[in-house]
């Protein structure tokens, strides 16, 4: 009977101990760790970075136009430079990061979540339904999706939400495709068939057995997006539909550095850089994850391997 | 020791994996001459593919690493050869196939080409190589070689891919064939006919082949020696007859011991009548469409065709078919995953199809083929074993779900700290027994086991076997034991049924049908698995 007790104390661990061995686990992968603190930092700069540096990033400095990165004459907050109106670039990358991250974030998330459940009633259920859905992603995949973007938020009005809405809607589909694409395999499993015969629900076929297995690559998958949708934000800005001056973005930082690529490099080339880091982080990040909750292969982060 | 036509001595080869370090083989010496079969013979885990694999220079280096050793092919040392010598010698001096032929063929080229390629890159000419597989393709029996030339794999069954990676493989008149494991993805008949050919083949040209496998029918059937592997190291090794006639290594013996059908038929037991699931007269028709516009044709496919069988309390009933059998279509159609076009299934007289009938499908539960596929790789054990009462509210209260979880590991000979791990972290047997205790979970009184042992390796399947025996005893269990061949429901099932083509072609008391089959197809699978008797021969003949 100790026998039986032991194993159920070792079980359940105290919340301290799991989060501390969740630590572990992220320092022995390295990349994943310094992926972490990035992705810290950027979180930190859009909580408090709008309150710390209430005015610098809408300070302008005619003098200092367009001054180049790397002289601290005119002080650290001009370091990275100062843009066309000379004000200083570190501080808009600070006040930047809220939206950027408030935008990309909301619509991959909004995106992720309904191209799942879209994808798991399409691949589940087969039929009309599904031919409903698989129909509608494929006219909106094949709509392009920039003419979508004008229309819908020059009917709505540009505003953060409604850009939030275009991104998410022209994404759907890239997640329902691959979740549906994943649940047929895995619905053809003996483990599901093993349920089924057990007498399971539909919802607890789904839910249980189906989506954890299709969550991982779906999560790879929306870092992967979460690039492209900072980029897509960036060309809505551009073209004056999306976020509105004062706020800034990334995205619109690129933009606007166009014009003086030749002169002042520097313009684009901060949020651009700004922008592949947090991409590449919340990649690696990803990647740990997918390892970290992978019970076959966890293995890998718990001990080291022997040369 | 010189004079042999390959030769592996003394080799020890070792893999990276997982953050351990695993001794594939050590110290594994065997030798093969022309026109002789030599047969590595061991269970999965026992290294005895990784020889061959070095002898095809197939070992990657990281995360393999080859210790020491040596390999002579035709006195010449073949270890450790440039990527380009070592391509010279594959194909055109030894050549191999494998197991699974759907995955060695590349599925958008034809066969033919394929066949052809293994010349052309040798530098034969197009035309002639051409010729020449067509030649071969007749050779191994391909009907028609003409016209099935420009045909790709999925158009042919899988005893004829083997048929066609064979010619692929002797294209070059190599004087090694390796083979590993390849029968035993094939049904028995389709079986015996390709060990035949490989047989006719060595006669022919005289070359010598090293068969890989699990399978002691195999072994007998067709090795002039055998080589008997356990966990990385050679046990035994020796002429057939005295391997298997007088065993000296005790692995050996307990592989012996453990091919079904070497302990005589089931004791003829007091058999309740009370009959718990009737069949009667149960077919499922699908209809073939065809055209673009799928348009039914009106031809029917019979998957069942009036199948009616009863089992009763406390009985083992063998339902025996090869694939194409209907023995799948009947097991979905009992577990509600198909609806039959005609006939009734009956639990204890009330019908147990459609729905609404959840809690008579309740006392009948299935364990699957492979245990591996039927466990849920992101849940733990004891959830595993747990959901049936997450299902079934009210079976069991929650706070008792962790004690029963333990009792029912146990009984399946288990630890109750294993409810704690992920399916992979354990053995397929292992797994198996897994299977077996969810399946226990809801006190079923008939357990369906479709091809439960199938997957599992010789010994393995002896002990899930023992344990279907002894949970049988104490819980009053009957079983509707499915499996593809005869020797595994020998010793195990009170009464057989054999089934072709959708239809049962004999049925009756287990050792009837062993020892007076009435059906030709019964006598015809009896006739391709003669393990037991030829074993019999092996022992009774005097040592060579």
């Amino acid at each position: 009977m100790s026998d039986m007790t032991h194993p159920t104390a070792a079980a359940k661990p105290p919340r301290e101990h799991a989060l501390a061995e969740a630590f572990l686990m992220l320092w022995r992968d390295k990349f994943a760790f310094l992926s972490a603190c990035f992705l810290l930092l950027v979180v930190i700069a859009a909580l408090f970075g709008p309150s710390l540096l209430p005015d610098q990033a809408l300070q302008m400095n005619l003098r200092g136009r367009n001054a180049p990165p790397f002289e601290l004459e005119r002080g650290w907050l001009y370091i990275l430079g100062a843009d066309n109106m000379g004000r200083s670039l570190l501080a808009r990358l600070v006040i930047g990061s809220r939206y950027t991250l408030m935008i990309a974030g909301s619509a991959v998330v909004l995106a992720l979540v309904v191209g799942t459940i879209l994808g798991l009633i399409a691949g589940y259920r087969q039929g009309r339904i599904a031919t409903i859905i698989l129909r509608g992603a494929d006219i909106l995949m094949s709509f392009p999706s920039l003419l979508l973007a004008l229309i819908v938020l020059f009917v709505l009005a540009p505003s953060v939400g409604n850009v939030v809405l275009v991104l998410a809607l022209s994404r759907v589909p890239v997640y329902l495709r691959t979740c549906r694409a994943e649940v047929l395999e895995i619905r053809e499993r003996q483990f599901v068939k093993a349920a089924k015969v057990l007498g399971a629900s539909h919802a607890r076929i789904v839910f249980l057995h189906i989506l954890p297995n299709v969550v991982p690559t779906l999560m790879t998958l929306a870092t992967l997006e979460f690039a492209a949708v900072m980029l897509s934000e960036s060309s809505l800005s551009f073209l004056g539909l999306g976020v509105q001056a004062p706020a800034v973005t990334w995205g619109l930082m690129v933009a606007d550095g166009r014009g003086y690529l030749a002169s002042a490099w520097w313009l684009s080339f901060w949020p651009g850089v700004a922008i592949s880091l947090t991409a590449i982080s919340a990649n690696l990040m990803a990647n740990w994850i997918r390892t970290a909750t992978d019970p076959a292969q966890r293995w890998r982060l718990e001990k080291r391997t022997r040369a | 020791m010189t004079g042999h036509l390959l030769e592996v001595e003394n080799l020890s080869v070792r893999f990276h994996s997982r953050g351990k370090i695993v001794d594939a083989v050590r110290s594994v010496s065997w030798h093969l001459d022309r026109g002789e079969t030599l047969a590595i013979l061991g269970e999965s885990g026992s290294g005895k593919s990784v020889s061959a694999s070095a002898v095809m220079g197939l070992i990657d280096t990281p995360p393999g690493e080859i210790l020491s050793g040596s390999i002579r092919f035709d006195g010449r040392g073949i270890l450790g050869l440039s990527a380009k010598d070592q391509r010279e010698l594959n194909g055109r001096r030894i050549a191999m196939i494998f197991q699974d032929t759907l995955a060695a063929l590349n599925p958008v080229h034809t066969l033919g080409h394929q066949i052809s390629e293994s010349m052309t890159a040798h530098g034969i000419p197009a035309e002639r190589a051409r010729t020449r597989a067509i030649e071969l393709l007749a050779r191994v029996g391909i009907p028609e070689p003409e016209r099935r030339f420009n045909e790709y794999p999925h158009q042919f069954s899988g005893g004829q891919r083997q048929r066609v990676m064979i010619a692929a493989a002797i294209a070059m008149e190599p004087d090694v064939l390796i083979a590993d494991e390849p029968t035993s993805a094939l049904d028995v008949t389709v079986q015996a006919g390709i060990l035949k050919l490989l047989k006719e083949l060595q006669a022919e040209n005289g070359m010598g082949i090293l068969m890989i496998t699990h399978d002691l029918g195999v072994v007998a059937e067709i090795a002039d020696r055998v080589v008997v592997m356990s966990q990385g190291e050679v046990v035994e090794q020796g002429p057939l007859a005295e391997v298997l006639g007088a065993p000296r290594h005790a692995y050996t013996r307990r592989l012996l011991e453990a091919v079904p059908g070497r302990h005589g038929y089931p004791a003829a037991r007091d058999l309740s009548s009370e009959a718990l699931i009737e069949i009667r007269g149960l077919s499922k028709y699908y209809g073939v469409s065809a055209g673009v516009l799928k348009t039914p044709t009106g031809r029917e496919i019979k998957a069942l065709d009036d199948v009616s069988l009863t089992l009763n309390k406390g009985e083992v009933l063998g339902v025996v078919g090869e694939s194409g059998s209907g023995k799948t279509t009947l097991v979905n159609t009992l577990l509600g995953l198909v609806d039959p076009t005609k006939g009734e299934v009956l639990y204890r007289g009330k019908s147990m199809l459609g729905p609404g009938n959840r809690e008579i499908a309740r006392n009948v539960q299935v364990v699957f083929q492979d245990p591996t596929a039927s466990l849920n790789p992101r849940m733990k054990v004891g959830r595993i074993i747990a959901e049936p009462w997450a299902i079934h509210r009210g079976v069991l209260p929650r706070a008792e779900w962790p004690r029963r979880v333990a009792e029912l590991l146990e009984q399946v000979g288990l630890r109750p700290e294993h409810a704690d791990r992920y399916p992979h972290q354990f053995s397929g047997g292992q797994r198996q027994r897994i299977a077996i205790a969810r399946a226990l979970a809801l006190k079923p009184e008939v357990i369906i086991c479709d091809e439960a042992v199938s997957a599992l390796d010789v010994s393995i399947q002896a002990q899930v076997i023992q344990l279907l025996k002894d949970l049988r005893r104490d819980h009053g269990l009957s079983y509707l034991f499915i499996a593809h061949d005869l020797p595994v429901v020998r010793d195990f099932a009170d009464r057989t049924i054999v089934m072709q083509g959708g239809r049962i072609v004999e049925s009756g008391i287990t050792a009837e049908i062993f020892e007076h089959p009435r059906h030709p197809y019964t006598q015809k699978l009896l006739a391709s698995r003669p393990v037991e008797e030829r074993m019999r021969g092996h022992i009774t003949e005097p040592a060579e």
